[in-house]
Formats: C-alpha cells, sequence, structure tokens
C-alpha cells in the first residue's frame, strides 16, 4: 500500500511532462519561431493561440503531484523542498511570470507593451521546466539526504546530472510542441504552417535525444547508483522502451503521422519516468526507502480513496476537455447560430409575495436561531435559514430590471 | 530512525528568517485571498447572467455574462498562479510543518487539488465554448466551475480549521502517528464557522469589487441599461451578503471564545480573568490595558457567552510567550468589525430602495459609498485573516507546534521575500492596467467577440 500513492505521483508527474511540456514548449516556439515557410509572426501567432483552452488544465497536475507527495510522504517533501528550495523557488517565480504573462496576453493584443509581455512569457516558459528539471536531477542523483535543509542548497541542483535533466526538461517540451502544432496547423488547413513545425519538430527531437543521450553517459559518471539501476533490470527495460519510442517518434514526424507521433512521444516520456522510479527503488532518497517514508496507513488508504473518488469525476472531464480542444469546439471564430428559447416570462404578482414572505420569514428565524442558539445543530440551522433568505432577497432584487431610463 | 532527523530535534533556526517565512507567507495569502473570492462568486453571478438571458431571451444578459466570464478566466488564471505558489511556499517555508503532519491534513489539499481539475477543465469548456455549444449544454458547462469553486476553497478552510483547533491525530515523539485525515479535517471544531464566513466573504468581496467600475461610471453619467444591469447584479449579491456576514461574524466570534479563549482575549485586549469583561472600541493594549477606548461595560461576557456576568478568560491564563502580538490582532480584528458593519449599512440601504421603489438608489453619495466599499472590502477580508492567523501566534498548529519550529532552516529567504514583492508589485501593476484597458472597450450587445 505504501507504494500505491507513489505511483499516482509518477504517473501524475508523466502527465504533467508530457502536457505541460507542450505547452512551455509552444512558449519556446514564441521565442525562436525563426522565418519558415510560413512567416515569422505567423508561426508566432499559431504557436501563441494553440494552447488556451487546456492551459490551466494541464498545470494542476504539478499541484496534484504536489499535494499527493506531501499527503503520502511528508518526511521525504519536507527534505526536497527544504534542499532544493533554490531551483524550487525559481520555477515558482517563472510560473507567476508565465501565468501572468498569458493572462494578460490575451486582452492586449496590438497594444503597446505587447512585445515585453512576449518575451517574459518565453522565457519564463524556458525558465520553469528547467528549473524543475533540476529538482529531478538532484533527486535522482541522490543529493537530497533526509531532514531539514541537510543538503547543499547549492550543488544539489546545479551539478551535471541536474543540467542536463534541465536542458532535457526544455528541450523535450519543445519537441512535444512541435509536434502538437503540426498536427494543428494541419487541422486549420494551413500547409505552410504544418512543414514550418515539422521541421522544428524534427530538430527539437534531436536535441531531445542528444540530452537524453548525454544524459545517460554524464548519470555514469555523476551518480553511479542511478546509472546501475538504469541499466540493469526493469530500469533498462524501460530505457529501452523509452529509446525505441523516442526514435519510432522521429519516424512519424518524417513520415507526418502527427497523432501517433504525439501517443509514441508520450510513451517514451512515461518510459523515461518509470525506468527512474524502477532504477532507485526501494529508495526515494538516500537511506530512506518509499516504505519508510510513507504515512500512516488511514493516511494512504485517505488519498487511495480520494484519488480513486476523484478520477471517476475527473477522468471523464478531461475527455471531453480534450475532444472538445482537438476537434476546434473551443476555437475562437465566427459565431455558430445561437437560437434563443422562449420569450420573456414577466415576474408573477403573486409569485413576488410569496418570496418575500419567505424572505421575511427566513430572516426571523433565521436570525433568531443564529443570534440565540449556542454552537451546534440549531445555529446550523439558523444559518441555513439566513442563506435562504439571502438567496430569497437576492431573486427579489436583481431578476427585476428596472424600467428607469 | 532517519525520520527522527525532521520529525524529532528541533533545529535552531535564526529567528530572523522567522520573521520573513511569516510575512513571505502572508503577503503571498494576501495576494491569493481576494482571487479565490472571485472564484467562489463570480461563476455564481455569471451563470445567473446566462440563466436569465436562457428565460427572457434578452442579449443584454447574454452579453454580460459573456463579458464577465472572460474577465473571469483572467482571474482565474491569476489565483492559479498565485495558489500554486502558496503550494509551493508550504514546502519551502514551513518543512517541518509539512513533515511532521502532513500526513494528517494533506488529504484536504489533495481534493482540492482535485476540484481546481474540475474547476480548470470546465472554465475552459464554458469561456470557450460560448459560441459552440448549444445554449443549454453551455449553461450545463457552467455549474461544474461553481460547484468546484466552492469546494476548493471549502477543502483549503478545512486544512486552516484544523491548524486552529488539530483534532484527529495521537503525537508520539513529536510526529504525528495513527493520524485520521478524514475527521481531522471536518470534525474539527472551526471548520463550519470559518468556511460559512468565508463562502459569504467571496460573495462580498467580490459584489462590491466588480460594483466598483459600474458606480464610477454612473457618477460620470454612464447610465444606459448594461451598466444599470451589471450594477444590479453585483451590487444584488454583495448586498443580501454583507447584513449576513454580521450574524456569521458573531458566530466565528462565540467559536473563538469557546476554542481560542487566549486569542479572543487578544481579539479584546483583555489581560486578565474577567467576570462580567467589558468590550472595548477602538484604543490601544499598552500591555495592561486598553487605553484611549470607548468601555462598554459587560458587552464581550454578553456576546460572547450570552450571560453579562460570564468569566472570560484573560491573557494572563498562559505566560507571555504564548500570547500573540496584541494589538495586530486587535487592530485587524476592530477594522474587520468596523468594515462589516459599514459594509451591512450600505446594504440595507440598496435592499430597501430596491425593495420599496424597484429602482436603483439617485443618490450620488450612493454610489461614491460603493466605489469605496470595493477596496475596503478587501480589507476586511485581509483583516479577518490577520485575525485567524496572526491570532493563532505563536503556534502553526494550535496548542501543538510553534512557528518557529516549523520554519525552514534554508537560508536566503530574504532574497526570495525580495523577489516575490518586486513580482507581485509587477503583477499588480499589470490587473490593473488589464482592468482598465478591459473598461475602455466598447459594448455591443448583438454582436460581441
Ligand atoms: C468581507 C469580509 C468580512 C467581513 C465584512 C467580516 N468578516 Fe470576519 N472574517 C473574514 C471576513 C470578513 C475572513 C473571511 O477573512 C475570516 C478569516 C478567517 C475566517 O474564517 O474568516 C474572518 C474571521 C473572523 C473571526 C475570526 C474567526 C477565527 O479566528 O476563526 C471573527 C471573530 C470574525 N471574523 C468576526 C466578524 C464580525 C463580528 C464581523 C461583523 C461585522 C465580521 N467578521 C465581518
Ligand atoms: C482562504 C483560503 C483559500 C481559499 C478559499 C482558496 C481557494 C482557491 C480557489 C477558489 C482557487 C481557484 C482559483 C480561482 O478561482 O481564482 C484557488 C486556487 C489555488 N489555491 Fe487557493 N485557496 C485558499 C488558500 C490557499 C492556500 C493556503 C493554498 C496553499 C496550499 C492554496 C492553493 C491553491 C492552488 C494550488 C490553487 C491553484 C489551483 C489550480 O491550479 O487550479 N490556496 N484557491
Ligand atoms: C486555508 C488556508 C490559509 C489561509 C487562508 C491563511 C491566511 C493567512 C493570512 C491572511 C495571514 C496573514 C496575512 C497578513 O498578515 O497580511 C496568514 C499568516 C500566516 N499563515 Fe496562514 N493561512 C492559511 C493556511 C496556512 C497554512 C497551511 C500555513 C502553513 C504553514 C499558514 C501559516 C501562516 C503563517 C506562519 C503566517 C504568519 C503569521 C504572522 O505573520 O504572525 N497558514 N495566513
Amino acid at each position: 500500500m505504501a507504494e500505491i500513492p507513489m505511483v499516482f505521483i509518477l504517473a501524475g508527474l508523466a502527465a504533467y511532462t508530457v502536457l505541460a511540456g507542450a505547452d512551455f514548449g509552444a512558449g519556446l516556439w514564441t521565442l525562436f519561431a525563426g522565418r519558415g515557410e510560413a512567416g515569422h509572426s505567423a508561426i508566432r501567432h499559431h504557436a501563441r493561440h494553440a494552447m488556451g483552452p487546456v492551459w490551466e488544465a494541464n498545470h494542476v497536475w504539478l499541484i496534484f503531484v504536489l499535494v499527493v507527495c506531501w499527503t503520502a510522504y511528508p518526511v521525504a517533501f519536507g527534505s526536497i523542498t527544504s534542499t532544493l528550495a533554490v531551483p524550487l523557488f525559481v520555477a515558482a517565480v517563472g510560473i507567476i511570470l508565465r501565468g501572468f504573462a498569458y493572462a494578460l496576453r490575451g486582452q492586449i493584443e496590438g497594444a503597446v507593451g505587447e512585445r515585453a509581455i512576449e518575451y517574459l512569457f518565453a522565457v519564463s516558459s524556458m525558465l520553469t521546466p528547467f528549473a524543475l528539471g533540476t529538482v529531478a536531477g538532484g533527486i535522482a542523483s541522490g543529493r537530497v539526504p533526509v531532514g531539514n535543509a541537510a543538503g547543499d542548497l547549492v550543488t544539489s541542483w546545479l551539478n551535471p546530472t541536474s543540467i542536463l535533466i534541465g536542458g532535457l526538461a526544455v528541450a523535450a517540451g519543445g519537441y512535444l510542441a512541435a509536434v502538437y502544432l503540426a498536427a494543428d496547423a494541419r487541422r486549420v488547413g494551413s500547409w505552410a504552417l504544418e512543414r514550418d513545425f515539422r521541421t522544428r519538430a524534427l530538430v527539437a527531437g534531436c536535441c531531445a535525444g542528444a540530452f537524453a543521450l548525454a544524459g545517460l553517459i554524464v548519470v555514469r559518471f555523476d551518480a553511479p547508483s542511478l546509472f546501475a539501476g538504469l541499466t540493469s533490470g526493469g530500469g533498462n527495460v524501460m530505457v529501452a522502451i523509452s529509446g525505441a519510442a523516442g526514435v519510432a517518434t522521429l519516424m512519424l514526424v518524417w513520415r507526418e503521422r502527427f497523432g501517433l507521433a504525439r501517443a509514441s512521444a508520450a510513451l517514451a516520456v512515461a518510459a523515461i519516468v518509470a525506468g527512474w522510479a524502477l532504477a532507485q527503488s526501494p529508495l526515494l532518497l538516500p537511506g530512506l526507502t518509499v516504505e519508510q517514508a510513507a504515512a500512516g496507513r488511514s493516511t494512504l488508504l485517505a488519498v487511495i480513496v480520494a484519488v480513486a473518488g476523484g478520477a471517476i469525476v475527473l477522468l471523464p472531464s478531461l475527455v471531453l476537455l480534450f475532444r472538445l480542444f482537438l476537434r476546434g469546439m473551443l476555437d475562437h471564430g465566427a459565431a455558430a447560430d445561437v437560437g434563443v428559447p422562449s420569450p420573456p416570462a414577466l415576474p408573477h404578482k403573486t409569485r413576488r409575495r410569496l418570496l418575500e414572505g419567505f424572505a421575511a420569514a427566513m430572516l426571523v428565524i433565521g436570525g433568531g436561531l443564529a443570534v440565540l442558539a449556542d454552537p451546534g445543530l440549531v445555529l446550523g440551522l439558523g444559518v441555513v435559514c439566513l442563506l435562504a433568505c439571502a438567496v430569497a432577497t437576492f431573486a427579489l432584487v436583481a431578476v427585476e430590471s428596472d424600467s428607469e431610463t | 530512525m532517519t525520520i527522527a532527523a525532521l520529525g524529532g530535534a528541533v533545529a535552531p533556526v535564526d529567528p530572523g528568517y522567522l520573521f520573513q517565512a511569516r510575512q513571505m507567507q502572508a503577503l503571498s495569502l494576501a495576494v491569493h485571498i481576494p482571487l479565490v473570492c472571485f472564484g467562489i462568486a463570480f461563476p455564481a453571478m455569471v451563470l445567473f447572467c446566462e440563466w436569465r438571458h436562457l428565460r427572457t431571451g434578452d442579449p443584454l444578459f447574454r452579453t454580460l455574462a459573456r463579458r464577465w466570464s472572460k474577465v473571469m478566466l483572467g482571474l482565474f488564471a491569476i489565483g492559479v498562479v498565485t495558489g500554486t505558489i502558496l503550494s509551493f511556499e508550504l514546502g519551502l517555508l514551513w518543512p517541518e510543518f509539512m513533515a511532521r503532519y502532513g500526513n494528517v491534513f494533506g488529504l484536504g489539499f489533495t481534493l482540492e487539488g482535485f476540484s481546481f481539475f474540475i474547476e480548470a477543465i470546465f472554465i475552459a469548456i464554458y469561456v470557450y465554448g460560448w459560441d459552440r455549444l448549444r445554449p443549454r449544454l453551455h449553461f450545463l458547462a457552467g455549474i461544474p466551475v461553481a460547484l468546484a469553486g466552492v469546494m476548493g476553497s471549502l477543502f483549503v478552510i478545512s486544512v486552516n480549521g484544523w491548524m486552529n483547533h488539530p483534532t484527529g491525530f495521537t503525537t508520539q515523539d513529536g510526529r504525528a502517528v495513527d493520524a485520521r485525515p478524514w475527521s481531522a479535517l471536518f470534525g474539527n471544531g472551526y471548520f463550519w464557522h470559518e468556511f460559512v464566513h468565508m463562502y459569504v466573504a467571496g460573495f462580498v468581496v467580490a459584489g462590491f469589487l466588480l460594483a466598483v467600475p459600474y458606480a464610477w461610471g454612473f457618477l460620470r453619467g454612464r447610465r444606459d441599461r448594461y451598466r444599470r444591469t451589471a450594477l444590479t447584479v453585483a451590487l444584488s449579491a454583495a448586498a443580501v451578503a454583507a447584513p449576513l456576514q454580521v450574524f456569521i461574524g458573531d458566530w466565528a466570534a462565540r467559536e473563538v471564545a469557546h476554542h481560542q479563549p487566549v486569542k479572543l482575549a487578544a481579539l479584546e485586549g483583555l489581560a486578565r480573568t474577567t467576570r462580567g469583561a467589558p468590550e472595548h472600541l477602538l484604543g490601544w493594549y499598552d500591555g495592561r490595558d486598553v487605553v484611549y477606548g470607548v468601555e462598554i461595560p459587560r458587552l464581550l461576557s454578553l456576546l460572547a457567552f450570552h450571560d453579562p456576568d460570564a468569566t472570560v478568560a484573560g491573557l494572563d491564563t498562559v505566560p507571555v510567550e504564548d500570547q500573540p502580538p496584541v494589538n495586530v490582532v486587535r487592530l485587524a480584528f476592530q477594522s474587520m468589525v468596523g468594515i462589516g458593519m459599514l459594509l451591512a449599512l450600505l446594504s440595507v440601504v440598496y435592499l430597501y430602495v430596491r425593495l420599496r421603489h424597484r429602482r436603483l438608489p439617485g443618490s450620488p453619495w450612493f454610489y461614491r459609498a460603493v466605489v469605496v466599499a470595493g477596496p475596503l472590502s478587501v480589507v476586511a477580508l485581509i483583516c479577518g485573516w490577520v485575525t485567524t492567523e496572526v491570532g493563532r501566534q505563536p503556534w502553526i498548529v494550535y496548542g501543538i507546534m510553534r512557528t518557529s519550529q516549523a520554519v525552514t532552516g534554508a537560508s536566503g529567504i530574504p532574497i526570495g521575500y525580495g523577489t516575490l514583492i518586486a513580482v507581485y508589485l509587477g503583477l499588480a501593476g499589470g490587473v490593473g492596467w488589464l482592468l482598465h484597458r478591459f473598461s475602455r472597450l466598447p459594448i455591443e450587445v448583438d454582436r460581441d467577440g
């Protein structure tokens, strides 16, 4: 049971890397748009507009990872956040700036300051995944001991493994975004944009591959035990799967099968996350196994129940969102024919009287109970009456539009 | 055992850091919480407008709902990032707190995470789906947004309730064992009043703030039907909530009297345990008494325990190092209550005119008051949280863990604090500018994009 929340965390991490990674990557392409066939501004425009509707949903995965981690493995969470405070803070600032730029961007098309906001967006889109990548590197290379800020505040994240993983995170994001944007360009029927993003995908894919290979070599010297884990047993299998999926993705992009390419790219990322987990299992931090780090039984059970229950609501909603999104149902654009139902229904005089009476009664009963009763069920009932009074009053004062001119 | 390194002995921490860490936490919360109010109340108002459109076919309501929903999305995005910062900070600033008690209260945040997921998904469908989804379907897509906003705050408040009234676990060697998270979060004595008070505050703050630009426009003579309707909806939401808040505040104060007598003593500046305790308005606590205040005999005993002769515990029931900073708490509390009363009064005026004469108030003074009421409601909100949080000091988990035991051992907090201030100032400037620009956009009732 101690491992189940870890599986949730890893799944969340993989989802965050794939979904938010593509999102960060789109930011990168607004900066490195280049010329291409479609032209600089068309490329930037395309990268900028593609992500809108799914932006928020993609980023909640990070929250999910954090909260499950601190609930199920509190000691490990405290150790990680205190030792790796610097990159985590950098990531946090990156997230604020990016969200801020995102919120502003939609509103200021063509206004002064648009350029500055764009740069802010692009730079924070690279800073955040890089910083988060260095965090992963610090944990993976065993530089986070158990304790309140027990590790080195600098070398825990400024080290070869961290830097390579940070770079990999940025490159992989650029790659995922380019694949996605190429597919999206096809959907809107822009052939030039499709070609442009295909090229960008191939370049970024090769970069990501290079980072991954370099990473393996660096890890061999910098974090020998991680390397041993990655090259034996389950870790080895996962690395092989990831490599194969990575190569397959490049081929698919080459042949312009973007939909499949997206799936295999996601597989490559998920396999790396799984490989990392297998390589260092059963250890979470040096000297601390997942089993030892886990919270008590009832907490774990509560987390599992909460996640399972949440998933029942969440997964269908996510499917709905992505289906609408990928079908272009959430695009900007011309209004469909919006039918307006039934003609005005005028408020009834008797209805109004009833509502007034109800509101007054609730006010008297609720006010009396809430002020006089001691805390407990009776007082609760009073509060409910007062809330009912508020709703009824709102209906009275807000519904009728006034006739004054 | 490895775990003892974090859970057991307390590493000595630089007290300077503690202060900065507290300031940093307070700053981030003060930025996040006003946005949260919009998360709670805005979807309900937008849905109300859309529902009016569906009922009456009046295109004006559709325009209103559409324009508001765009603002809602922008505010949501900023709420998301400021909230994400808070999640980071819990780890960055208070790792010991997380390490020792994460297993007890973390579930609240896990559930909160799910609500935000739902909110993020449906808010996107709602705002981007205006022209594409059929009207009824579109309306339905908004309902999860409204529900999830409320659920999200409910779960966070359950955590805060637990911090104020910790139950549902046993302590062993300074670590929480045998945690029962469900009862800890939803069975504590603080959860209900905090939740209801915050929920109603959401409507007060969002309603008054939203009314500000329209009231301003009124004063400048912009009184077309669109603005009148917008003002009516926003003000009505605030006006039914504000008087209610006085009742609920009274309830909150009585719960405080019951569960945290020292906090109550700090709220009132009551130095010694007193039978038939008086209430002081205004004034200053000089370490022994409230000076320069207006004293109302026995009122405190009456309000807190419904008995003018009841005994109220004073600050002297605990040693000085266990007392919160009295003047900060007292000033915050009195400001909240004062503002709360003024807002309630303004609301009653509005409700009276609206119910009696079925029109909006005519006097420019009313609109001037509304323009002031918006910012004041935010002040009341922050003051309320200062009352709760600073009033709980020196404890982070009331009576169990001190804030100084929770803080990080990492250096560099001043740099982080400075950076955060700079970033938030930039953010504030940007938001102001955005709202300014938005208010300048022309209103097109029939076709707007
Ligand atoms: C618009 C906002 C607003 C307004 C007008 C009021 N409050 Fe409030 N108050 C809050 C917003 C708030 C809050 C949402 O900020 C707090 C912080 C913690 C909480 O649960 O609600 C709060 C806390 C809070 C507490 C501390 C509770 C605790 O420690 O758990 C008390 C005793 C009161 N309030 C009492 C009042 C009274 C008597 C009011 C009467 C006029 C009042 N409040 C108006
Ligand atoms: C009074 C207390 C709080 C309430 C009522 C509250 C409620 C909310 C709401 C309603 C949102 C949705 C954003 C919006 O609609 O604007 C939000 C966002 C968020 N809040 Fe808070 N919050 C509170 C305090 C905190 C604290 C202390 C944390 C720290 C852990 C936190 C973490 C978050 C996170 C991570 C998000 C972003 C969620 C997302 O990505 O959608 N909140 N909060
Ligand atoms: C429901 C969630 C919470 C809300 C809404 C909340 C709200 C606040 C507010 C408004 C302040 C002071 C604001 C000011 O001075 O301007 C504050 C202070 C503080 N909060 Fe909370 N808080 C919440 C949960 C937490 C949590 C989870 C922690 C955990 C570590 C925490 C720790 C603190 C600390 C240490 C301070 C500083 C107290 C001081 O300055 O004396 N709070 N909080």
